[in-house]
């Protein structure tokens, strides 16, 4: 699994930090910075979830889950 | 041969190398009459007549209506630079007022977007006080008894926004006044401001009137801040705040005409919307009994272990979700998206001009046959696995908009809806007070409304 980013659509709204601090961060100004673009399989569950649920309340639908 | 050296393109025009199409324009010279009263049947035969991009007469200007992934993805994705909001909405500088978000830069704009009211972080307590705004309507109930479902969801929706984005203590001071009053700005939202925002028709005065009388009630609340003095800093609420903040020689910086405009301007977005979206999702429940069925009985599972609604609204809520997602698909709250051009555009091979009003629509993207399968029936099993169709049309599944202007409440709306119906399907029976298909917007008005009578029956559930 990796998240891949549309950075046309990033508006900052930093939702994904909220959900997974561990992945992503997001300047004051500016798209948002995928601390590791491509995770690996083993990554936890619990980390999974976090990035699931990141993906799922992005405003803008920016960010993607990809086998 | 490799000429690109000699034939370089222009690079004012970098998107205009080649020669455009001739772009379709619908029947008819003048289409304000036909958007004052069947917006929707226009826009449908734009798309019949024009398909993907067509034309038609706003006042004399064109507007070029979008519809389809491709032009729809054209139009999310543009920024505020070459596609301007705030030109295209007319209707909206009388009811903020000036200096308030339409009036204001992009840049600005984009920040006042960041709204910290709904970040993720506040979510669990925005659920929590709106299920303590539901069930303080509900208590004037009797054991059974008759609703207006428009009147009633725009209250109720008053009351949860201001709440939530502005404070308790600025709600606590609300009551239905302040409802009518809004109801009455939502209503002065006619097409005719395409000509002129301030025409002399009954729905503009009594839109002026209101926002007068929402300034004095908001002056009242404010004189009454000054008496009572200083609150904790817990309980302070945004307007506290905003009447601390004083000019270098001491004067209140906001007067409450700053205020009110920027509270309305707050509470607009979030406020027909998620009424209207209530209100239908109620009407096609009773339309589709099965469903109802399946909602009520996944709301008194997830609630059996004596959860709370502010743990269960944050969390999934599937079936109930996607009945919200098919309302929301069939009676989008906004119909018609529109920008500005401000720079010259092409779009699935058709040329826009600066000045030319560019729109998209929910009514129409969402129903496209291509893209969602028996579009005008109400089927909430297409947002589950593997169809998903809200998640693979991510540029026609479109009641919140879609890319960077994407409604940045959509959570905060999902959140508010599902609080709403686990307090009011597990505690109440509803049936309709009027033919099912009596249930009907009313389009006149840019702000799309439902058309009263929309009477329900409520009895309290026997359990």
């Amino acid at each position: 699994m990796r998240v891949v980013l549309d950075p046309d659509l990033c508006q900052g709204h930093a939702e994904c930090e909220f959900a997974a601090p561990e992945v992503f961060s997001v300047p004051r100004r500016g798209v948002v910075e995928i601390q590791r673009g491509a995770l690996p399989d083993s990554l936890p569950d619990t980390l999974l979830d976090a990035v699931r649920e990141a993906v799922r309340n992005c405003p803008t639908r920016a960010l993607r889950l990809e086998d | 041969m490799n000429d690109e050296g000699r034939n370089r393109i222009p690079a004012a025009e970098p998107r205009r190398a080649s020669v455009a199409n001739s772009r379709p324009v619908v029947s008819g010279s003048e289409h304000l009459a036909e958007l004052r009263t069947d917006p929707i049947g226009l826009m449908r035969r734009v798309r019949e007549e024009c398909g993907d991009v067509g034309a038609f007469a706003l006042a004399g200007r064109p507007v070029v209506l979008l519809s389809g992934a491709e032009a729809n993805e054209f139009f999310f994705r543009s920024t505020e630079e070459d596609l301007d909001q705030a030109e295209a909405y007319p209707f909206m500088k009388p009811i903020f007022g000036e200096g308030v978000v339409f009036d204001a830069p992009p840049e600005r704009r984009k920040e006042m977007l960041h709204n910290q009211a709904l970040r993720a972080t506040m979510m669990r307590g925005h659920a929590e006080t709106i299920e303590r705004e539901v069930r303080e309507l509900v208590a004037l109930w009797g054991d059974e008894g008759e609703i207006d479902l428009l009147d009633w969801f725009a209250e109720l929706t008053i009351y949860t926004s201001s709440s939530c984005l502005i404070g308790r203590r600025f709600r606590e001071q609300l009551d239905v006044r302040f409802a009518r009053l809004y109801h009455d700005l939502e209503r002065g939202t006619d097409p005719i401001a395409f000509v002129d925002p301030y025409a002399d028709i009954e729905s503009f005065r009594r839109r002026d009137e209101a926002r007068v009388k929402l300034v004095a009630l908001v002056q009242e609340i404010m004189d009454s801040r000054q008496e009572s003095g200083p609150v904790t800093r817990e309980d302070r609420d945004l307007l506290d705040v905003l009447l601390s903040v004083k000019n270098e020689d001491g004067t209140p910086r906001f007067g409450a005409d700053e205020v009110t405009g920027m509270f309305i301007s707050m509470m607009f977005a979030g406020h027909h919307t998620t009424s209207g979206t209530a209100a239908w999702t109620l009407i096609e429940l009773l339309r589709n009994p099965a469903v109802l069925t399946e909602v009520t009985g996944e709301l008194d599972a997830l609630y059996a272990d004596g959860s709370t609604v502010s743990f269960q609204a944050l969390r999934e809520i599937p079936v109930l979700e996607s009945a919200i997602k098919e309302a929301l698909r069939l009676h989008p709250p906004l119909i018609l998206l529109m920008r500005m051009a401000k720079t010259p555009q092409r779009v699935c091979g058709y040329d826009i001009e600066p000045g030319e009003l560019v729109a998209a629509s929910p009514a129409i993207s969402n129903r496209l046959p291509g893209d969602f399968p028996a579009p005008d029936e109400f089927q909430p099993g297409r947002y589950a696995e593997p169809r998903q169709e809200d998640l693979v049309n991510r540029w026609t599944w479109i009641p919140f908009g879609a890319g960077r202007h994407r409604c940045v409440g959509a959570q905060f709306a999902m959140v508010q809806l599902k609080a709403i119906f686990s307090v009011l399907l597990r505690d109440w029976e509803f049936t309709p007070a009027q033919p099912l298909d009596s249930y009907e917007n009313d389009h006149s008005k840019m702000v799309v409304q439902l058309r009263q009578p929309c009477a329900v029956r409520y009895r309290r559930r026997a359990r």
